[in-house]
């Protein structure tokens, strides 16, 4: 086996070193009854060559957004991602280390952690943020769960602009703690609808900017009406271009924001590893989940970094502490700021650009096409049309033709009716103007 | 043409010339300045294709106004940033890495090709099942793997690390005794050597926490749980093998024990990889285990994740595991998510992340298992176990083991009563251990070893790599019991960094750049 590298000869003497006649032995507190006797049934091993052909012909099988035109959205987008990113990550020290528990052979990891923090604590015009969670959706419900820990309540109001999975992971996690979720009717985002739910009872209200339909909104009276009442507002951001174009969630309020951090370099991966993105104001700071590079200096007074504030964590306070999250999302924050480190400011409000008038461009073409209407006025790089017939036979049509036309919305919430009809797009700078050309030639060719 | 002699190959000065240099580099070692420290507002790592620009697109007051102060580099400053950072860090690949209970394998390259395969990488989760045929099928397969190797007849892959199984695990645990109407339950039993993730897990759910301590030998009784049991218990959160090294000897007895009060069994399967092949947990009257595809199936750790945390279940919980879940309907392989006429699984606890789980470490932890094949994962446990037991004869007389001299599973655990003579401690022969070259042990963990020393090799080690290892552990240990202890705490000498204060870190925390990076970054 070449991961192995005993003989069997090294076995043996290994074995008579320790003072047992066999490996067997070593197993002798394993009760006889519950021994294997034979292997289970499974293949036995395999050369490079052979599982290079077995996982290979399966990711065959698949359409894969490099070979179609793509206009899936819905919380993960198909960015260009540099090859440089790609590189980097994939060196030994950074791919095949561990936490990093011991600082002083830990810097490299520790010091992008500590970028990493400050981007994202900039990009969402928060005072700070943690060193990655899991992704957007685990983030959302760890940011309910810290607003109730700030304000000893128990009630989160959920827009209905919200995505839909996401909205599953809070209904999950607010029914098994105990907790109250007030969710509001699934649809675009509505300030009225929101600030009319939030009462003296309710701890936060968890907003989506862009919305899960596209829609881009301004969110300063919700703020304002959620803080009148001691309630927190939360951000979520799915899809992280978008802070390129627009305000940011800090600068309208905010108290918490959390994010999809899959966008900056990470790709699709159907849905994961992704990268979760935390960030809050400083006054929060204690109650704020996961790890958390900090800046010291060492015993020669030179500057270095360490992970600190550990008093919050589970292997410190156990059932005390803030969260149960132990392992996170490093090399995928390390994709996320390598990739934010390449852009800059200049070519992040440029990528932002490219997307904001790419989708603007489309939209203006499909809407053109007889029977499709824009039900988005106002987005970023994603919005919504309707179609004259079940938006997720489109899909399938258009798919079958090689097209990945977007998603229906009808694929997540099945159960309301008024959805039926329902596309999100999203275009990407991945876009080209042939593949507009394609989308539009195969949606007027289904339609018709 | 060369001269005659060429150029000089022995140095002709010797002795000390120990002097800081004027950059602060020590040869290869290079110091790193923070991103905001090297670049610029104005710089940009990217080109992007010509496009036609709308001055205003339909952004209108939404548009961003104020800077964000987001430094950019050019490529060549970009790799040379990360390659210098890289070189500070010590890796798997570099060196033998034996963090008990992290488990710290080789990371095989071929997964890393395999999961970045257009056909993986570059594919939407929420894209027609039709397109994602072969997706889907590598979901089925490796949930098959797992089915077998643990003997479990239920799994779900959504979890996105350890602890984010045991949240899944006992959520099923609550969901079964809420369908039961037994949801008044309100206790997890939990040893006190579990890791911090059990306790922290059971508490997020409203569970209160009793603790049970290991007896003298390090192994929790059947009498210890029995007597922690009552009609409040909802279930206990058992590690096995434990976070000692040792397989529970009685754990067969505690199931029966925990299932006739009522409650579930948990097992925290974050030690698999000392048992896979030769013992089924489902085997042991386990109700929920998950899996850590980052430890035993060896997708690799990136310096702290992603993990992934597939969890298996019995049949009294497999019915609430949660969606999504691959469902074969002939030729066809389908997604239930939980939906309507579609949802297949009425009692489903609902939904624990969106979209399917870390499909990224999927492809790597099936290709480490279909590369080892089922002989090889049996042979991989046998050797981690001998590695583990090799590490403990060599070290015996040196270091002294709390719960006796006696064989342990794929990681052994010292403590520090053969230190307390000495003025060094378990850190700083961590320290020293550094010096040399290696990554320590996972120190002062678990809790109930004082001072504790958890040491695991793991199968990826050679002979001669062990015994390096250990030799220096003697040698360290030597030291620290003669005049050497003030050397020891004075390690590491040889690192970028010397120790750091954590405790100025905690108290006066600096979690981001603070300069006045605007400022800066506009001055340029």
């Amino acid at each position: 086996m070449r991961y192995l590298p005993h003989s069997d000869a090294d076995r043996r003497s290994m074995l008579a070193e320790i003072g047992v006649k066999s490996v067997d032995d070593l197993f002798a507190d394993v009760p006889s009854s519950v021994r294997l006797s034979e292997l289970p049934d499974l293949a036995h091993h395999t050369s490079e060559m052979g599982v290079e052909r077995i996982v290979s012909d399966m990711a065959k099988k698949n359409l894969s957004a490099e070979d179609a035109p793509f206009f899936v959205g819905g919380g993960a987008y198909h960015h260009h991602v540099p090859s440089s990113v790609d590189h980097i990550i994939q060196r030994s020290e950074f791919l095949t280390s561990y936490t990093p528990y011991q600082p002083e052979v830990s810097q490299g990891t520790l010091q992008y952690l500590y970028e990493f923090q400050s981007q994202v604590a900039m990009l969402t015009g928060m005072e700070i943020a943690n060193a990655s969670m899991y992704d957007g959706s685990t983030a959302t419900a760890e940011a309910v769960l810290m607003a109730h820990r700030l304000t000893r309540r128990e009630k989160a109001v959920v827009s209905g602009g919200l995505h839909p999975q996401y909205t599953e992971v809070l209904r999950t996690i607010a029914k098994y703690s105990e907790t109250a979720l007030n969710e509001l009717a699934p649809g675009p985002q509505l300030a009225a609808t929101i600030i009319d739910a939030i009462d003296d009872e309710t701890s936060c209200v968890v907003v989506q900017n862009p919305d899960f339909f596209g829609g881009i909104h301004d969110l300063q009276d919700i703020a304002d009406a959620a803080h009148a009442k001691g309630a927190l507002m939360i951000v979520v951001v799915t899809e992280i271009i978008s802070l390129g174009a627009m305000r940011s969630p800090g600068e309208m309020g905010a108290d918490i924001v959390v994010g999809e951090g899959q966008s900056l370099g990470n790709g699709l991966n159907f849905g994961g590893p992704y990268v979760g993105l935390l960030a809050t104001r400083k006054k929060f700071l204690r109650q704020m989940p996961g790890r958390v590079s900090g800046q010291t200096v060492d015993q020669n007074g030179q500057r270095g970094f360490v992970l600190t504030l550990s008093a919050r964590e589970q292997h410190i306070r156990r059932e005390k502490a803030t969260s149960n999250i132990c392992t996170n999302s490093g090399l995928c924050s390390l994709a996320f700021t390598i990739h934010l480190t390449l852009l800059g400011e200049k070519g992040l409000r440029k990528l932002a650009r490219i997307n904001h008038t790419r989708a603007v461009k489309l939209a203006t073409r499909l809407a053109e096409i007889e029977g499709v209407d824009l039900v988005t006025d106002r987005y970023f790089n994603e919005f919504t049309i309707s179609v004259p017939k079940d938006a997720g036979q489109v899909i399938n049509k258009l798919a079958d033709q090689g097209i990945l036309a977007g998603l229906a919305v009808s694929r997540l919430l099945p159960d309301h009716a008024q959805f039926k009809n329902l596309i999100v797009l999203a275009v990407t700078e991945t876009v080209s103007d042939g593949d507009m050309d394609r989308l539009c030639a195969g949606l007027e060719g289904v339609l018709s | 043409m060369m001269n005659r002699e060429g150029r000089p190959t022995t140095p002709k000065v010797s002795g000390e010339f120990a002097r800081d240099t004027f950059t602060g580099n020590k040869g290869l070692q290079a110091e790193e300045a923070l991103i905001f420290e090297l670049g610029s507002i104005d710089q940009c790592g990217v080109d992007f294709d010509d496009f036609d620009d709308q001055p205003d697109g339909n952004l209108g007051e939404l548009a961003r106004s104020a800077p964000i102060g987001l430094p950019g580099l050019s490529e060549p400053e970009v790799m040379r940033h990360y390659v210098r950072l890289s070189k500070m860090n010590y890796s798997i690949d570099a060196g033998i890495y034996p963090l008990g209970s992290c488990t710290m394998k080789h990371n095989p390259r071929l997964n890393e090709k395999l999961a970045r395969l257009p056909g993986f990488a570059a594919l939407h989760p929420l894209q027609p099942e039709q397109t994602v045929q072969g997706a889907l099928e590598l979901m089925e397969t490796l949930s098959h793997w797992l089915m077998e190797i643990t003997g479990m007849p239920g799994v779900t892959l959504s979890p996105k690390a350890g602890a984010h199984g045991e949240l899944c695990g006992m959520i099923a645990i609550k969901a079964a005794l809420e369908a039961r109407g037994e949801g008044a339950r309100s206790v997890i039993v939990v040893p006190e050597s579990a890791h911090g993730t059990n306790p922290a897990t059971a508490a997020l759910l409203g569970y209160k926490v009793r603790s049970v301590a290991s007896g003298d030998d390090g192994l929790m009784s059947v009498e210890a749980v029995k007597a922690a049991l009552d009609d409040d218990v909802a279930g206990i959160m058992l590690t096995n093998p434990n976070t000692c090294g040792l397989f529970e000897p009685e754990i067969v007895e505690i199931a029966e024990a925990v299932h006739k009060a009522g409650a579930y069994f948990y097992c925290d399967g974050a030690n698999l990889n000392a048992i896979a092949g030769r013992v089924r947990p489902g085997d042991l009257g386990i109700d929920a285990m998950h899996i850590n595809l980052h430890k035993t199936f060896s997708t690799p750790h990136g310096g702290g994740g992603p993990g992934s945390g597939p969890v298996v279940f019995s049949e009294a919980l497999a019915p609430f595991a949660p969606y999504p879940a691959v469902k074969r309907d002939g030729d066809i392989l389908r997604l239930d998510e939980g939906h309507g006429a579609q949802g297949l699984k009425a009692d489903a606890f609902g939904r624990l992340t969106a979209f399917h789980g870390q499909m990224g470490m999927f492809v790597r932890a099936l290709s480490y298992m279909l590369s080892h094949g089922i002989d090889g994962i049996r042979q991989a446990s046998e050797d981690a176990v001998l590695n583990a037991n090799y590490m403990r004869v060599r070290l015996r007389d040196v270091l002294n083991q709390p719960f006796g001299d006696k064989i342990c599973m794929h990681e052994v655990l010292f403590d520090d009563s053969s230190l307390k003579d000495s003025d060094a401690s378990t850190l700083d022969v961590a320290k020293a251990l550094i010096d040399e070259g290696f990554h320590p042990m996972t120190v002062y963990f678990p809790l109930v070893a004082h001072g504790a020393m958890l040491i695991e090799p793991t199968e990826s080690e050679s002979r001669a790599t062990l015994d390096q290892f250990i030799d220096t552990l003697r040698d360290i240990c030597e030291r620290a019991s003669g005049d050497g202890a003030a050397e020891l705490q004075a390690a590491p000498i040889h690192t970028p960094r010397r120790r750091l204060d954590e405790t100025l870190a905690a108290r006066k925390p600096v979690l981001r750049w603070v300069g006045d990076e605007r400022e800066a970054l506009a001055a340029e």
